[in-house]
Order: structure tokens, then C-alpha cells, then sequence
């Protein structure tokens, strides 16, 4: 399993460098440059600096001498400097890996640690109130728009309840992390009540189920050992496989909670074209995801016996 | 006589009771702002930015020569404490004031003022506030890589500068924009890149932290040259784009102040304690719907001037706008008190100049624009029909930022909606249209008349400023009759602070460019004493 796993971490590399060249090139053929956008759409930069800005940022070179230099740059790890902004993209980048992680991660546990057992005990009970409720829930939680959910989330607990802070960071605090995580992680939480729902659902209607049944065996034991251990690598893999997808996906929290992520700087380089930081924000989204489902597999392996890498 | 003596100062007490509550400008506890225009700030070096975003936060942290005066609506020195300029327009001499200090301790000096102007020009710092500077003798040549500093500075002593200038300009409105602040040399060759996230300035307030994304901290500067000011302790400026996010933390009163946006708008003025406390003004900004005049049907005035009387503006202002705009009438906005005639809505008149121009039947443009609210494709659907009454079809098309300001300036396009700015120096403003401007430099409808270009060279010359200034309402008079585009509106700013907030002024070229040292918190607030 360790060659399997090395393998797949090399694999990383053609990987990697095939996407950014495709991203290099997507990049530089979007109409419109940094110099244009350097004043905001609200304020015009006078065409002399935009002249004087574009040989700074080396946009009069040739397309394919950007990209050696990049690729150079990228084999030493240094992801360039931003146009707009001046500063290296490693430090850039860097201090908005952390907030995004955080907040991915709570959003993750509450979409476990809720749309897990919610799904488990409604596969268990179906037909009950409990399971229509909480599938009714399930597609509303998959349907409402997080800008929605976050104003309202907003509203109620900072306006009316006075119990949470609105916006902001505030170093990373729980009192500031939990309605932006709880907005982000709500559209999971359903998906995985229902993955899990499905799951537990077609396990029990499993051979062996109706054996464990026969052969005396107490509900609550059945439920423990056979299927939860059965349904776990089915959910578990969806979670995995949620999360590095969930990394690029927390710019309309980001922005509506001035949560420092790195979603909302990736969407507000795009805007200015600061293809530096562009490049950088999807390269670390991609490496995270890469890690993340190298993680999902080797999991997967060590959960179930059945499943073998060569 | 002792009778009458305690009579009158009794009398005089008692009107200086009943005179009326005049409150005295508080001292301390914290101040929340916020940055409404979308986006992180991008460096806190004003030298290497050009966007309002990251300057509003700047001009607490740094200052320049000049500063922006509200109630003036002109430039005023600030750094500078008397100026003097000679007869001819062209030698302007500067005399600073010696107790400014750098957050570091150190006294300012005419040194680190002709360092910061040459750092500007520098082509390796590609600073947006080179097209200011750039008119000070000798600049050009730095810009351009000959030299290597700005000849046309010269240094009296340690608190007097003179300054030569290319042609006789009104230097003030060079030196005023947050972009050309004054650095401390030392603090910034050691630090390099690292400023722009760390800077030390001369502002009222120094640096304390910027969570990036999310906020900036600033903390008073006790050694501020002006010994009363800042007024508060501590300023928190939070990075909040969208107006709904904004709406709520001001209604959970976690911020004192907020710009309105136009859905907020209606609501805020119901509101019988928030409509008390907000503050309007018509911001210099310019919506328009540019005409592409090398686009066939554009070229003739009867057209344009046709659709100008078509469109009812008032209306779409009202309705769509929810009146968060102050209708137009010429480019220069209401500040500098334009004589332009404005053009009624006369779907009749319209009709008949497109008869006259020959164009009865009508013909077909498209118009780009980006999906602002205020100034974008929604506001083309709404004079669609009005347009079509005089058998104009508009098509749209629906653009990115970016991808909409390359072909602007390429000159791509029929017709595009935009905002652009008409101030502060209205000479600025309207020399946009004239021939000498390339579209490529914001003529975009690629506007010639030599009339309109001999009134500038005049309203250039002319150094008394009520005779300038009437020029430059004449030119602006010539091009409403002209109608190169469609004038549709000038910005509403609004502004809207908590009960405890005072000081908040109308800031005609932007209303973001609020001086927060001005404004201080009275008892009421819930950061009345937080440090």
C-alpha cells in the first residue's frame, strides 16, 4: 500500500503541471489586464502608468517566455508576485489557506456530525415522521442559497438575539466561525443525510442482515457492527470527496461574512486579473483536493478489508 | 448699581444656559467604518494603488500636501502650511509645517518630500500618482527612464521646498489625492515590499493590523500635528462589499457608519431614527450611455439629441433607482454649479429631430455594459421602450468589468452605459472629451470639436478662477447641446451613522474620502471607552 500510495503522490506532479498550463493559458487570453483594472472599475488609470505598469509586471513579454519564467519559479516554489497588490503570492496565499481550512473543516463536521446520524436514524425509521422531516429538510437544505441562508442566519442571531457577531474573523474565534460554517455546511449536511439514508437502505435489505437477524442478534448490535461499518465507506467516501470540492466553494460565505478566505481572494483576482494570485489560489485549491482524495482511497483501503491496492 | 450688576450677569447666565445644547467634540473610544467597494485592499502603500478601495483606509494612515476641503469643495494645504506662487503660475514655493511626525518618531522634512515625488515618478514603482506629478518640470523625464530625479525640485532648507512647474497649472489639485502621500524615506527603503502591508506613515492614526479580507485596525497617533486630532481612539475599518451584509451590521449596531446602497435606500428613509442621521450629496461621478461617434447614425446631433429627449431619466431615477440619483444635466456635477440646459423628456421633439436628421425609420445599436445595479444593462432595458417609440432597436449585451473596459478603450462597441468621473477639478473632467484626449485615455466616444477644445485652452490660461471657472460651464454647456452620449444621472451618495456618531460631512468628490479624524462618538455608544 506504501509503493500505491507513493505512486499516486508522483502522480501529483504531471498533474499539477498540466493544470497550469491550462490555467496559464486561460488566463492570458481573458480580455482585458491587470493595468485596466488597477483603479477598479470606478477610477480610469491614466494610459502613461498603464504603460509603465504593464512593462513592472512583465505583461509586454512574449506569452511563452511568461510561462518558462513561471514554471521556473513554480519548480523553486515561489508563485510569483501579485500585480495589484504587490506582495509575494507564497505569503499571500498563505495567510488565507488557514480561514478557508477552518472553515471548511467546521462546516464538514457539522455536515457529519449532523447529516450522518439525521440520514442513519431515518433509514432506520422509514416512513416516520422523523425520516419525511427530515428529508423535507434534506432538498430544502440542498436548494436554499447560501447568500440567502447567511443574511437570515445573520439577522436573527446577531439583530434579534444579539448572540453572534455579524462579520468578521475575529481571529478565528467560534463566535465567528459558526454562522458562516453553519451557512456552508448546511447545503452538506442534507446531501449527506441523504447519501447516507440511500446507503443504510440498500445495506438492509442485505443477505447478511436478514442472517444477523435470524441468528438472534439484538438490533442495536446489528445497527453497530454491520451496518454502520457497511454504510461508512460509502459516506465516508462522499465526504471526502465533498470536502476538496467544498475547499472551492467558500467564496459567497467569504464574502458575505468578510471571512479572510482564500475563495473570495481567488474571485477578486479573477476580477482584476492579477493572474499571479490567481494562479497561486488554484494551485493550493488543487493540491488540497488531490491530498484530500489520495487521503478518501488510502482510507478507504484501511476501512475495508476487502479493498487491496497494488 | 450692585442690584443691576447681579441682574445682568444673571441675565447673562441664563442666556448662556438657554443659548442651547452646542455639544463639545468628545475624546475617545472606537470608531467602526467599513470599505464598500467590494474586494480585499490590495497594499497600504499609496504610491503603488489606484483604487478608492484601498485609499480610503490610506488617508488615515498617510498625508499628503494637500487635502480634500468638504465645505471648499476644493483642495486646501495640509502638510503644507502657507503657500506661495509666483506671478507667472510656474514657481510654486511650499513651506511645511515643522511639527509633522512619522509614526516612527521622526520629524518630517522637505527631504522625504522630494524623495516621495521622486519614488512616484520612478518607473519601478508604476505609480498611478505619476499623471499628478507629472506636471512638475523634470518629471517626465523620470517617468520616462532619463533621469533619475525630478529636476524642477528644490529644496530652500529643511521645511521649504520649491517647486517648478512644465506649464502654469493649479497645483493643488496635483498634490491633494491620497495616491502622492508623503513616506518616510528611511522606513520604506528598509522595509521594500514589506511597507505595503506593515506601513508607517503621518497620518492620524498608525497601524496597528489588517486581517487580510476582513479588516483594518488603526490606533490613534498621540505625536498627530494636530493636537486635538483624531478624536477617537481607535478606528476599525471592516472590508464589507455587499450592501445586504452592510445593512444588517449596522442595524446590529456593529457598525457606525455605512454606505447605503440603493436597495437599502427607500427603507432607510421610512426609517424615523436612521433617516434622521444620513447625509446626501452629489458625488462627481458622470452615468452615461456613451455614443460611438464613428459609429454611422451617432454621427448626426439631431439623432443623439433626439435620444436625449426621448428618455424620460426622471422616471427611471425615481422608479428603478429608487431616487438614489441626482438627474443631470451636462458632465460637471451639481458641486461646481453647471449652467448646461437640460434636456426634458419630449418624446414629440424627439420624434421630429429624428424626422429632420433623416431618420425616420430608425435604425439598430448595441450597447454593452456590466450588470451594476445603478448603471449597467438594467438601465438600458428600461429606456428600451422609450427608444423604441422613436423605431430605435437596442440590442444588449451583458459584460464583465474587465472584458467591458478592454473594448471601450479599443473603441469596440456602438454604445456602452458606464460611470465615469466628472471631478474634482472640473477642468480634468471635461478635458476627457476633448480632441488632444485619445479614446484610448477616456474619450471613448472619440468626441472632436474645435470649439469645445479652444474653450479648455482658454479656461487652461485663464488664471482667475470665476473667470475659469465660467469658461469651463460654457464648454460644459457646448457639449450637452452636443450630446456625445446619453446624460443620465449623477451619483446619490449616501450616508448613514448611528445616533452617537458626529461630524459626518457631504464629501462631493467621494464620499468614502470622509476625513474620520473629524468625527468622534459621543457617551451613547456601545465603544464610547474601547481602547
Amino acid at each position: 500500500m506504501l509503493a500505491y500510495a507513493l505512486r499516486r503522490l508522483l502522480q501529483f506532479i504531471p498533474t499539477i503541471f498540466v493544470i497550469t498550463l491550462i490555467m496559464f493559458l486561460l488566463l492570458n487570453v481573458l480580455p482585458g489586464d491587470a493595468t485596466l483594472m488597477a483603479g477598479g472599475l470606478r477610477k480610469e488609470v491614466d494610459a502613461k502608468v498603464m504603460e509603465t505598469m504593464r512593462r513592472q509586471f512583465g505583461l509586454d513579454k512574449p506569452l511563452y517566455q511568461r510561462y518558462l519564467l513561471y514554471v521556473k519559479d513554480l519548480v523553486t516554489g515561489d508563485l510569483g508576485v501579485s500585480f495589484l497588490r504587490r506582495e509575494k503570492v507564497n505569503r499571500l496565499v498563505g495567510q488565507r489557506v488557514w480561514p478557508t481550512l477552518k472553515l471548511a473543516i467546521m462546516a464538514m463536521a457539522i455536515a457529519v456530525g449532523v447529516g450522518i446520524p439525521l440520514g442513519f436514524f431515518s433509514a432506520l425509521r422509514q416512513g416516520s415522521l422523523l425520516d419525511t422531516a427530515s428529508m423535507v429538510g434534506a432538498v430544502s437544505g440542498v436548494s436554499i442559497p447560501q447568500f440567502w441562508l447567511g443574511l437570515l442566519l445573520m439577522y436573527f442571531f446577531s439583530v434579534v438575539l444579539r448572540i453572534l457577531p455579524t462579520t468578521g474573523y475575529g481571529g478565528g474565534d467560534l463566535k465567528h466561525l459558526l454562522l458562516p460554517a453553519v451557512t456552508l455546511g448546511v447545503g452538506y449536511m442534507a446531501l449527506l443525510a441523504r447519501t447516507t439514508r440511500a446507503a443504510v437502505v440498500e445495506v438492509l435489505t442485505a443477505d447478511y442482515i436478514r442472517t444477523a437477524h435470524a441468528k438472534g442478534l439484538s438490533e442495536l448490535r446489528i445497527n453497530r457492527k454491520h451496518v454502520l461499518r457497511n454504510t461508512m465507506v460509502l459516506v465516508l467516501t462522499t465526504a471526502g470527496l465533498q470536502f476538496g470540492a467544498l475547499m472551492g466553494q467558500t467564496v459567497i460565505v467569504e464574502k458575505l461574512f468578510s471571512w479572510p478566505g482564500i475563495g473570495s481572494l481567488l474571485v477578486d483576482s479573477i476580477f482584476q486579473r492579477d493572474i499571479p494570485v490567481t494562479q497561486g489560489c488554484i494551485l493550493v485549491i488543487i493540491v488540497v483536493f488531490l491530498v484530500v482524495n489520495l487521503a478518501v482511497d488510502l482510507l478507504y483501503a484501511a476501512i475495508d478489508p476487502r479493498i487491496e491496492y497494488k | 448699581m450692585k442690584r443691576l450688576c447681579f441682574l445682568l450677569a444673571g441675565l447673562l447666565v441664563l442666556a448662556g444656559v438657554t443659548a442651547g445644547p452646542s455639544l463639545a467634540a468628545r475624546a475617545g473610544g472606537t470608531l467602526v467604518s467599513m470599505a464598500p467597494y467590494g474586494g480585499d485592499i490590495g497594499t497600504l502603500d499609496p504610491h503603488k494603488t489606484a483604487r478608492t478601495q484601498d485609499a480610503l483606509v490610506i488617508k488615515n494612515i498617510h498625508r499628503s500636501i494637500y487635502k480634500w476641503n468638504p465645505a471648499a469643495n476644493k483642495p486646501t494645504p495640509d502638510l503644507a502650511e502657507k503657500v506661495d506662487v509666483s506671478k507667472d503660475g510656474l514657481v510654486w514655493t511650499l513651506h511645511f509645517r515643522r511639527n509633522v511626525k512619522f509614526h516612527n518618531g521622526r520629524t518630517m522634512t522637505v527631504d522625504d518630500v522630494i524623495w516621495s515625488l521622486n519614488r512616484i515618478m520612478n518607473p519601478k514603482t508604476a505609480a498611478s500618482g505619476a499623471r499628478y506629478i507629472r506636471v512638475i518640470k523634470g518629471a517626465k523625464a523620470v517617468e520616462e527612464g532619463k533621469a533619475d530625479h525630478i529636476s524642477g525640485l528644490k529644496k530652500i532648507d529643511d521645511y521649504t521646498l520649491q517647486i517648478t512647474l512644465a506649464e502654469p497649472v493649479d497645483l493643488a489639485y496635483s498634490l491633494y489625492d491620497p495616491n502622492v502621500a508623503i513616506l518616510p524615506r528611511d522606513v520604506v527603503e528598509k522595509m521594500g515590499d514589506d511597507f505595503g502591508t506593515n506601513p508607517v506613515g503621518n497620518g492620524p492614526y498608525k497601524f496597528v493590523k489588517w486581517v487580510r479580507g476582513s479588516e483594518v485596525v488603526l490606533q490613534k497617533f498621540p505625536d498627530f500635528y494636530l493636537k486635538d486630532r483624531p478624536y477617537t481612539d481607535k478606528l476599525v475599518i471592516k472590508i464589507m462589499g455587499e450592501g445586504a451584509a452592510r445593512d444588517i451590521a449596522f442595524r446590529a449596531k456593529e457598525l457606525d457608519m455605512t454606505i447605503v446602497g440603493a436597495a437599502q435606500y427607500p427603507q432607510y428613509q421610512k426609517d424615523p431614527v436612521i433617516s434622521k442621521h444620513m447625509v446626501e450629496v452629489a458625488e462627481m461621478y458622470t452615468r452615461l450611455m456613451v455614443f460611438n461617434l464613428d459609429y454611422k447614425p451617432f454621427q448626426n446631433k439631431k439623432v443623439r439629441q433626439a435620444i436625449n429627449y426621448a428618455i424620460d431619466s426622471d422616471l427611471i431615477i425615481r422608479k428603478l433607482l429608487k431616487g438614489k440619483a441626482f438627474p443631470c444635466k451636462g458632465f460637471l456635477p451639481p458641486a461646481f454649479k453647471p449652467t448646461a440646459k437640460a434636456y426634458t423628456y419630449d418624446p414629440a421633439k424627439a420624434k421630429a429631430l429624428m424626422k429632420e436628421a433623416g431618420y425616420e425609420k430608425g435604425f439598430t445599436f448595441e450597447c454593452i455594459g456590466t450588470a451594476n445595479k445603478s448603471w449597467g444593462v438594467g438601465v438600458v432595458e428600461a429606456i428600451m421602450p422609450y427608444l423604441k417609440k422613436i423605431n430605435i432597436t437596442v440590442k444588449i449585451q451583458q459584460m464583465e468589468g474587465a472584458a467591458m473596459a478592454a473594448r471601450a478603450k479599443a473603441g469596440d462597441f456602438q454604445a456602452l452605459i458606464w460611470s465615469l468621473d466628472s471631478g474634482p477639478d472640473p477642468l480634468v473632467a471635461l478635458m476627457r472629451w476633448s480632441s488632444s484626449n485619445p479614446r484610448s485615455s477616456g474619450n471613448y466616444a472619440n468626441y472632436h470639436n474645435p470649439a469645445y477644445d479652444k474653450l479648455l485652452t482658454e479656461a487652461a490660461r485663464q488664471r482667475d478662477p470665476a473667470k475659469k471657472m465660467a469658461l469651463l460651464r460654457q464648454a460644459d454647456a457646448m457639449l450637452c447641446d452636443d450630446a456625445p452620449v446619453w446624460f443620465f444621472n449623477y451619483n446619490k451618495a449616501i450616508m448613514a451613522y448611528q445616533p452617537w456618531v458626529h461630524g459626518v460631512q457631504p464629501v462631493a468628490v467621494e464620499m468614502m474620502y470622509q476625513d474620520l479624524m473629524d468625527i468622534w462618538i459621543d457617551d451613547s455608544s456601545p465603544r464610547a471607552n474601547e481602547k
